[in-house]
């Protein structure tokens, strides 16, 4: 495998996608190419820091219009 | 006693056939994550209940042709998705072309070839990369992204969606929500490279 082969198949690798084989041949590659390993320690941070921002809160008056607008919408239906 | 919840399904029906306080369940169900999903679109409050209003409007006008061929929630966050489509085009922002964003996003195999060590920044502890400047800099990011990739990582990497609900979500094939995803991640590691490598 080389390291165009092992770009393409990152983010199932990280996401744990790929057959056994495949993996093998990756974590191959890995040992003997610093610079990919170096790609996938990144990639897999980006993939993290984004699931560890927290979700975004609805706030209250945001909410309140909202309902405001569904009654009057519900009314109409 | 042990309260009985109702199923999604069974609100849509009573719903359908005028009950407001199942609507308004649906919508008390589904609120915070339809929000969330806008405001990681969009970027900003004001466009984000922007569309989040057009959602739920829109949900109340097609209701009753809704046959729950999909689930109640995938139908939903197609709507949501649109909704948020529709705001950033309303915005008149031209998206990087298609040529242009793979090559950014191949970048790093350029990088790879040419250079002795790439910089490793991952290492770097989460709590200085999510605060301050740090914050900005990944929601920077997925503005740059054009909007066919930065629905698919938002949806399956934000809002954590299995990527089969991503394609149904969508309408595309499970391969296509993965190579969109797969070169969304990689151009947002490129552009965080350019800014934590020098932190690291």
């Amino acid at each position: 495998m080389d390291c165009h082969e092992m770009f393409e198949g990152l983010s199932e690798y990280i996401d744990d996608e790929l057959s056994e084989e495949t993996c093998r041949e990756i974590r191959r590659h890995l040992d003997t190419c610093e610079n990919c390993q170096v790609v996938i320690n990144t990639l897999k941070k980006t993939v993290s820091l984004y699931h560890a921002i927290p979700p975004e809160e609805l706030p209250g008056d945001v909410r309140l219009r909202l309902h405001k607008i569904i009654r009057m919408s519900g009314e109409e239906s | 006693m042990k309260r009985q919840v109702i199923t999604d399904a069974e609100l849509v029906k009573r719903a359908q056939g005028g009950d407001n306080a199942a609507l308004e369940e649906l919508v008390s169900r589904y609120e915070t994550k339809v929000y969330s999903l806008v405001y990681r679109m969009l970027g900003n409050r004001e466009d984000a209940e922007d569309a989040l209003q057009d959602t739920f409007v829109n949900v109340i006008r097609a209701l009753g042709r809704f046959e729950s061929r999909s689930s109640f929630s995938t139908w939903l966050y197609r709507i949501a998705a649109n909704s948020a489509l529709t705001r950033l085009r309303k915005r008149g922002r031209q998206d990087k072309s298609e040529s242009e964003f793979l090559e950014e996003v191949y970048s790093v195999q350029q990088q790879a070839r040419s250079q002795a060590t790439l910089p490793d920044w991952s290492t770097s502890p989460d709590a200085a990369l999510l605060t301050g400047e740090a914050r900005q800099v990944l929601d920077e990011a997925i503005d740059e992204l054009p909007e066919a990739y930065r629905v698919v990582f938002v949806l399956r990497d934000i809002e954590n969606l299995p990527a089969n609900e991503v394609a149904e979500v969508l309408d595309l094939s499970v391969p296509a929500v993965k190579s969109r995803l797969h070169r969304a991640r990689l151009y947002l590691r490129n552009h965080l490279s350019r800014y934590f490598s020098e932190e690291s």
